[in-house]
């Protein structure tokens, strides 16, 4: 089945399968879910950002017509957090507040606007304490601590390893590139704000409707933070109307409202204002970078060593993941014989940072991007050629032990150098104009689920009847990208039926089995995976069933476009029901489940969990600019992306998603922040966002996206559904830098840092004018006191992917802090 | 300290064609009758504050962010949401376009664009490129990168001018 290369399903354009619901507007949203009897919730959230409640009086909110209920830290005594190491959230704060929107107490009253004028009537006493803005006054000021947790001080994370000895390939180097780049933070900023809707059920259970991309991970973390039994919860993920990471942690919201919905034996609902997304924001950390890349004078790499500080914001969250992920996918583009990476993750005053889009590896992705088209221009190379020179090796091994499958970053590359015309181009442009060039790769899904467990990642179970209705049932989520289409394709490709035919039951805990959520881009590959399983096992017992009646063999019987029929005779046939009922009749009730876990990783040393993955996308961008040299505008006219996508399922879907990540990315390289700025002293020096809106958080808008021209390298991955990897989150990455490298052909200058605005654009060509180095960037990275790394022999170098000093492990994934 | 909610207006809007006995709080936008009052959630908001369009509807004919609208002032117009746009079970040939060329991802803001889309073609059947970007240029989408949404209108409207 998964070497077949003749498709009736896979790799046509069609609509997908809940096309018709989303343009009806019948695609039933968090908010969109009206319950009869239900009331409204609001949060209170704390002006200040870090600060004792010295006390609360909710007297007079309780006193309000119309008020049900007011909730208060003191009704949430359980610490709750996603990851398991980091429980270190209260639904509602009840003695301190880490950052200007922190939730101190809750309204339900029978409307959302009496429910937000109660909120008001609130009493909060608050005393303030010192704050951090930034992780360099973090790193300075040990005390006070914003966490008993944590490494020391105000440092949540300190991660360092070592593969191969760095400082002697970089001595022994014909040249040692050493830069410091900065990646502002940014947010997802989904159309669809956070909503969620609680409510009891006949049998006193829970019901959550949310906003959620891992409804299994809330269940479990929603259980615990209520005490509950997770068999008397149930978690169901509506379709997101936009996830890109933001609705991959348990928020508070989906806490309070489920207590207030017990208490009150009445639905509740919340949505968030578009305010508190900004400020709940768990998007992309502000990371600063510094790269050493030592290189022979031919154009190979010797060894990278890659050192990142994380403003990681109030809280952990998923931060421990993102901490190793802006270092571990380094290795997975380009050969790297020997490689060090150092990381380092500080609490501050403002909104929690999490996973966005690439969690964690876009920064660092831009770093070295940038400085290997320093690289090439140093050693007279084209930036292209010498790429292609030191790409990675199919079915190889990195320096740090991730395994590569197959890898189409070279053809990837060749593809975009030959649409964009690059060679035509490339330093050959009019002043003012310029072309860029950038590659990227990303996971298939964390090869580990975030906490510890042997079971399947993803399970599916598909229902069949005697009506011929097929019903796959997934914990998957639909977050937009198109994981219930790509999951009725795999069932209808195998079973040779219609895929508008089959039903999908997704997102819900009590309902469908497991799947880890929609985060990590997992779900083609390991939902597709767990769906191919279930679907065979039931072509088989319908084959066998078929085979009988037709008097032959199980394997002679083929099935298509909704037939059953036999292989050397197909004008032998009968319809997909008819055999179906054959079927049932031999076996009884039809039913099948599949199950997918992740190959082992070779790895063996602490720390090895996080990178494995079954398969690794790849990406290559070219991006035009012109740059306005009077007011520093930088227009992007056009881009070519070309992705190794391993085959596409649908590739009316992987088009969007190519051209909806070139967009994001866009955003991020040019314009999106999510910054802050102090208030005065008398108030706290609160730390308040700049642009909490949709205004004021510029995004690019229909006239300022520029054409993209997208191309598809197809070479499918045995490891893979019929061979497709992933494309929601690769295609974003090679966009920032391509940018930047875009705009230092064009007029001569190096913006070391994202966004790359007007402003940077006339600095650094202000400095070029006066003779001085034609550069805006971070100009040093500070004294991070990262610990000895754990040191791991490349497997080139005689290693066995156990660490050289620390004691053997018998295998790394069961330490491994999180994926 | 502010008085208990301001009684209600009681009166009847026309919304897809069908007049509608509708009681609500004056104070009420049109994105909230029509999802909270009425039951028609097709229309979304992203921010209440006229920023991403996700809210947009056509009243008489004009493409409205309904989150900026009071409600009681449509009284007597012609309102459209997206729940009228197909004819029965027969989709609008942009709905059916946004759904065959993905020019609907995650479909949250795809309701305000549609309805944007279709005041563009009543006006200009053929327009150019240049025109449907000026004309969805206040409607945010985070997922597509908006070209397969241009893709989407050009052969809606393609479609519409062969059909007549």
């Amino acid at each position: 089945m998964r070497t077949r290369t003749r498709f009736n399903v896979i790799g046509k354009p069609r609509r997908r399968v809940d096309g018709r619901a989303k343009v009806t507007g019948l695609t039933r949203f968090a908010d969109d879910v009206m319950l009869p009897r239900m009331v409204h919730c609001k949060l209170l959230r704390s002006p200040h950002p870090h600060a004792i409640v010295e006390s609360i009086d909710v007297s007079r909110a309780q006193a309000r017509p119309g008020v049900h209920l007011v909730l208060t830290g003191k009704d949430f005594p359980i610490t709750f957090g996603i990851l398991p190491v980091t429980q270190d959230e209260y639904a509602l704060a009840p003695e301190r507040v880490r950052y200007v929107g922190d939730p101190v107490a809750a309204v339900v009253a029978r409307d959302e606007q009496t429910a937000f004028e109660a909120l008001d009537l609130i009493e909060v006493k608050y005393r303030s304490l010192k704050t951090i803005s930034d992780p360099v006054e973090a790193l300075a000021t040990p005390e006070p601590r914003l966490h008993e947790y944590g490494e020391q001080g105000n440092i949540h994370r300190l991660q360092a390893f070592e593969f191969g000895n760095v400082e002697e390939a970089l001595e022994e180097s014909d040249h040692v590139f050493e830069d410091v780049f900065f990646y502002q933070g940014n947010t997802h900023a989904p159309i669809e704000q956070h909503a969620s809707v609680a409510a009891v059920d006949g049998e006193g259970k829970l019901t959550l409707w949310s906003s959620t991309q891992v409804p299994h991970y809330i269940h479990r973390a929603l259980a615990k933070a209520l005490q509950l039994p997770a068999a008397h919860v149930r978690v169901i993920a509506c379709p997101n109307g936009g996830g890109f990471g933001g609705k991959c942690d348990l928020h508070n919201h989906e806490i309070v409202v489920s207590k207030a919905a017990l208490m009150l034996g009445r639905p509740v609902k919340i949505c968030l204002t578009r305010e508190e997304v900004f400020y709940m924001h768990r998007g992309r950390h502000p990371v600063l970078m510094k790269m050493r890349t030592g290189v022979t004078k031919d154009g190979r790499i010797t060894c990278m060593h890659t050192q990142t500080l994380l403003d990681g914001g109030a809280y952990g969250g998923y931060g421990t993941a993102s901490t190793f992920y802006t270092g571990v996918l380094q290795t997975v583009t380009y050969e790297i014989p020997r490689y060090k990476f150092d990381a380092c993750r500080v609490f501050t005053n403002k909104p929690p940072c999490g996973p966005k889009r690439g969690h964690g590896t876009p920064q660092p992705r831009f770093g070295q991007e940038v400085q290997l088209d320093k690289i090439a221009e140093k050693l007279g190379l084209d930036p292209a050629e010498f790429r292609l020179g030191i790409v990675a090796k199919p079915n190889s091994l990195t320096a740090n032990w991730l395994k590569i499958g197959s890898i189409g970053l070279a053809e990837c590359i060749r593809k975009v150098v030959a649409s964009s015309n690059w060679a035509d181009k490339f330093r050959k442009l009019p002043e003012g104009r310029g072309v860029g060039l950038a590659c990227g790769a990303y996971l298939c899904g964390a090869g580990l689920p975030i906490y510890w467990n042997k079971m399947p990642q993803s399970g599916v179970q598909l229902l069949l009847d005697r009506s011929g209705q097929v019903t796959v049932f997934c914990g998957s989520t639909e977050i937009g990208q198109g994981s219930d289409d790509v999951l009725a394709a795999i069932v209808a490709e195998v079973l040779g039926i219609d895929p508008y035919d089959v039903r999908c039951v997704t997102g819900d805990t009590a309902l469908t089995p497991v799947d880890l959520g929609s985060y990590s881009s997992r779900v083609t590959v390991m939902t597709g995976n767990a769906a191919i399983q279930a679907a065979e096992r039931l072509r088989d017992l319908i084959a066998q069933a078929a085979a009988g009646y037709m008097e032959t063999l199980p394997e002679r019987i083929g099935f298509a476009n909704g037939r059953v029929f036999l292989l050397d005779d197909p004008g032998k046939l009968m319809t997909f029901r008819e055999a179906i009922v054959l079927a049932e009749e031999k076996f009884g009730t039809l039913g099948a489940v599949g199950s997918y876990s992740p190959p082992r990783a070779p790895g063996r040393y602490k720390g090895a969990g996080v990178g494995p993955s079954p398969a690794y996308s790849y990406t290559a961008c070219v991006v035009e600019t012109e740059v306005d040299r009077k007011t520093g505008w930088i227009n992007v006219s056009k881009v070519w992306i070309a992705h190794d996508i391993g085959r596409a399922i649908n590739p009316v879907n992987v088009r969007g998603q190519i051209e909806g990540s070139v967009y994001m990315g866009l955003g991020e390289a040019l314009m999106e922040e999510q910054v802050f700025r102090r208030l005065p002293p008398k108030l706290s020096n609160a730390l308040v966002h700049k642009i909490p809106s949709l205004l004021e958080y510029k995004t690019l808008t229909s006239l300022d996206m520029p054409e993209v021209f997208t191309e598809l390298v197809e070479d499918p991955d045995p490891n893979c559904p019929f061979g497709a990897k992933e494309v929601g989150q690769g295609p974003l990455l090679p966009v920032m830098p391509a940018v930047a490298n875009a705009v230092y052909d064009a007029i001569g200058v190096r913006i070391d840092e994202v966004p790359i605005t007007p402003d940077k654009v006339l600095a650094a060509l202000e400095k070029k004018a006066k003779g001085e180095n034609p550069r805006v960037g971070p100009e040093r990275f500070p004294d991070v006191p990262y610990p000895k790394p754990i040191q791991v022999l490349p497997p080139w170098e005689g290693g066995d992917g156990n660490a050289i000093n620390a004691p053997r492990r018998k295998s790394a994934t069961e330490k491994a802090t999180s994926p | 300290m502010k008085t208990a909610a301001p009684t209600n207006v009681h009166l009847s809007l026309r919304v897809n064609g069908e007049a509608q006995e509708v009681s609500f709080a004056p104070y009420k936008t049109l994105l909230e009758v029509l999802r909270e009052d009425m039951n028609l959630t097709g229309t979304k908001h992203g921010c209440e504050l006229g920023e991403c369009g996700a809210c947009a509807v056509l009243v008489d004919g004009v493409p409205v962010l309904s989150c900026l609208a009071i409600a009681r002032d449509c009284e007597g117009q012609e309102i459209e949401t997206v729940e009228g746009l197909a004819s029965g079970a027969k989709l609008h040939p942009l709905q059916a376009a946004f759904a065959d060329l993905g020019g609907a991802q995650c479909g949250y803001c795809t309701p305000g664009i549609l309805m944007t889309a279709k005041a563009l073609l009543e006006e200009d059947p053929n327009p150019s490129r240049e025109r449907i970007k000026e004309a969805i240029s206040g409607n945010l989408c985070r997922c597509t990168g908006y070209q397969q949404i241009y893709e989407s209108i050009e052969e809606a409207a393609r479609r519409m001018r062969e059909t007549g």
